[in-house]
């Protein structure tokens, strides 16, 4: 039977999801460091991952626009997951990431059920308070997790039986490269979906939702239990790529800082993740080598300056910027 | 035993009046406006340095660095009130978080520019350092002034929004910001003033931390939790709630430092989830 073209919503997804020139720009971009900066390997690998747990957050955050404060539980849960699993003997890289993620995921998904229900400064305080609890509990299970001293004797085995990881991280690039595109392959796949389209109108009007229908509450809590699982696989990335385990993975700074990623990058836009996380990751990277102390400064002084003039962040910045031209050109 | 018990209630108590101070302005202006201010430690660091300062530099009795605590975090605060963050009434809980968590690390990055990254040391009057003993137990002189000088600032607060035109007005806007607006009620201007007066009494208790929790450069972020804890925990814009939620954290983390100290930073959190899962708004929060 033929459908009538351009008043479905189908098609205007179909059109949404279309690969723009500047998308496929971005990929090829990622290549780059190893022909460019070979000396920054292990940064970039350390980039994409957490490019990755940026991307995560953006699914709840900037799609179901659940904002969470404790979005670091899940990436330390999958960080602990994989290196737990390779400290007693499974040190296989690619199950170790499914091990990660569905530690993560199956944490996520019960906490799920409480986070869908809760809006507003309640709901950061909660997301809050649930990583602090994780994050204390692993620091008082010494016997498991090593508590400060982080965890030790992590191996992991070589990728695919092949390639092992090297000392100046070609290996964990190219391995988080490829997890990273195939991660947000699903995502963008997603987010184009019926289920995408059911994120964004709780965001918008969560009430008018309820009234067309929509299982609000179920939407949110997959939305949020497949975040939980990225987190996870980005975490057990970590593990993977530095053969250690800190409590740093689950603390609170690490939850404000993928946010503070996210927002720079631009929130609901599927590239705001991995942008912001490269521009703050290579800035902290510059900025601590002149004084670690100081590097605040400039990231608050950042983070003002996108509030009041880029309210969709850098990426969105980007799109009005080629809007103009493309509108000055034609 | 029954000392400890004592001991701790008095010390947590002394503990919840700081909470309360550094967390009462920060409700208030959530319950207004809506604004959430992440810079609110911010404030209170201000006035800890600017009492620290006054103190080793210039040589200030301790008792009249106080006041200028209270003044500079006010002055400042209406300042940045005024240029940056009235833009931003309106805007999402995010933007609002964000921009003034980029405040709190300037901030932060400032204070270590100025005062480096240690401990200030601050050297108080030695009458306030003594102790002084009530059927066999210690009570620490400060601590006693400490509650002296919340309760009194708490006594003037809730009389002047109870009793006066303005405490009236600041109710109005509080209750129904556009209903107050049709009658009249100049919001914008309450609210400065409201703001100042909330910021000053967050530099007052950076300024009384001092000797009781220590002042650094990072304050600004590490009681930024304490105080989100009071103010979900109270409910938004409730003075009263934000007392016994202050009261009830100082208590609860005293006495879980004191008999349970592995486990009492995850008890205050599994209290918090707890009491914020059965009432979303907070102990007395109307929304």
């Amino acid at each position: 039977m033929a459908r009538p073209t351009g008043s479905q919503p189908v098609d205007a997804l179909a059109a949404e999801a279309r690969w723009r020139p500047a998308e496929i720009a971005f990929w090829l971009a990622t290549l780059l460091p190893s022909f460019v900066t070979p000396d920054y390997l292990q940064l970039a690998g350390q980039i994409l991952i957490t490019g990755l747990f940026a991307l995560s957050l953006d699914l709840i955050l900037g799609y179901a626009g659940v904002v969470s404060l404790g979005h670091a539980a899940f990436f330390g849960l999958g960080a602990y997951a994989a290196g737990i699993a390779s400290k007693y003997g499974w040190g296989e890289p690619l199950t170790g990431l499914l091990i990660g993620g569905g530690v993560a995921g199956i944490v996520g998904y019960g906490a799920s059920f409480i986070i869908s229900r809760f809006r507003g400064l309640a709901l950061i305080m909660i997301t809050l308070g649930l990583n602090q609890i994780l994050a204390e509990a692993a620091n008082s299970m010494g016997w498991l997790t090593g508590g400060a001293d982080g965890l030790q004797g992590v191996h992991t085995w070589l990728v695919l039986g092949v390639f092992h990881f090297d000392l100046y991280g070609v290996t964990a690039y190219w391995y988080a490269l490829a997890v990273t595109f195939v991660v947000f392959l699903l995502v963008r796949r997603m987010v184009y979906s019926p289920f995408g389209l059911a994120l964004r109108g709780i965001r918008e009007n969560s009430t008018r939702m309820l009234a067309i229908g929509a299982a609000n509450h179920a939407h949110v809590r997959k939305a949020f239990t497949i975040a939980a699982i990225i987190a996870g696989v980005a975490g057990a990335l970590l593990t993977e790529t530095t053969e250690t385990v800190s409590l740093e993975t689950l603390s609170f700074g690490r939850s404000a800082d993928v946010l503070v990623m996210l927002i720079l990058g631009g929130v609901g836009q599927l590239y705001g993740g991995l942008i912001g996380a490269t521009i703050y990751m290579i800035a902290r990277d510059r900025f601590s080598d002149i004084n670690p102390q100081y590097w605040y400064f400039w990231i608050g002084l950042l983070l003002i300056a996108v509030v009041v003039f880029l309210p969709n962040g850098l990426v969105g910045g980007l799109k009005k910027l080629g809007a103009a031209i493309g509108r000055r050109g034609s | 035993m029954l000392g400890n018990v004592i001991g701790v209630l008095y010390d947590g108590f002394a503990y919840g009046m700081l909470l309360f101070l550094l967390s009462v302005g920060m409700s208030v202006t959530l319950g207004m406006m809506n604004f959430v201010n992440l810079a609110h430690c911010a404030f209170a660091m201000l006035g800890g340095f600017v009492t620290v300062t006054l103190i080793n530099q210039f040589g200030w009795p301790f008792l009249a660095t106080l006041p200028c605590a209270f003044l500079a975090a006010a002055a400042v605060s209406v300042v940045l009130e005024r240029i940056l963050f009235r833009r931003f009434y309106r805007a999402g809980d995010l933007d609002q978080c964000l921009l003034t968590i980029g405040v709190v690390f300037v901030s932060i990055a400032t204070a270590a520019y100025i005062f480096g990254t240690v401990q200030q040391p601050v050297q108080l009057p030695a009458w306030i350092r003594g102790v002084f003993v009530i059927g066999g137990h210690n009570f620490g002189v400060y601590r006693l002034f400490l509650i002296a000088v919340a309760l009194a600032m708490t006594a003037v607060l809730i009389a002047s929004i109870e009793w006066t035109p303005f405490g009236a007005q600041v109710r109005a806007s509080v209750d129904n910001q556009r209903m107050a607006r049709g009658l009249g009620v100049n919001v914008d201007l309450v609210f400065a003033l409201t703001f100042a007066l909330g910021s000053g009494l967050a530099g007052l208790g950076g300024a009384l931390a001092i000797e009781v929790v220590g002042l650094d450069h990072s304050f600004a972020l590490t009681y930024l939790i304490y105080v989100l804890i009071v103010v979900s925990l109270g409910g938004m814009g409730s003075i009263g709630g934000t007392f016994v939620a202050a009261v009830l954290l100082g208590i609860s983390d005293t006495a879980g430092k004191y008999y349970m100290p592995e486990v009492s930073a995850f008890l205050i959190y599994v209290i918090m989830v707890g009491l914020l899962m059965w009432r979303p708004a907070g102990l007395f929060g109307k929304r």
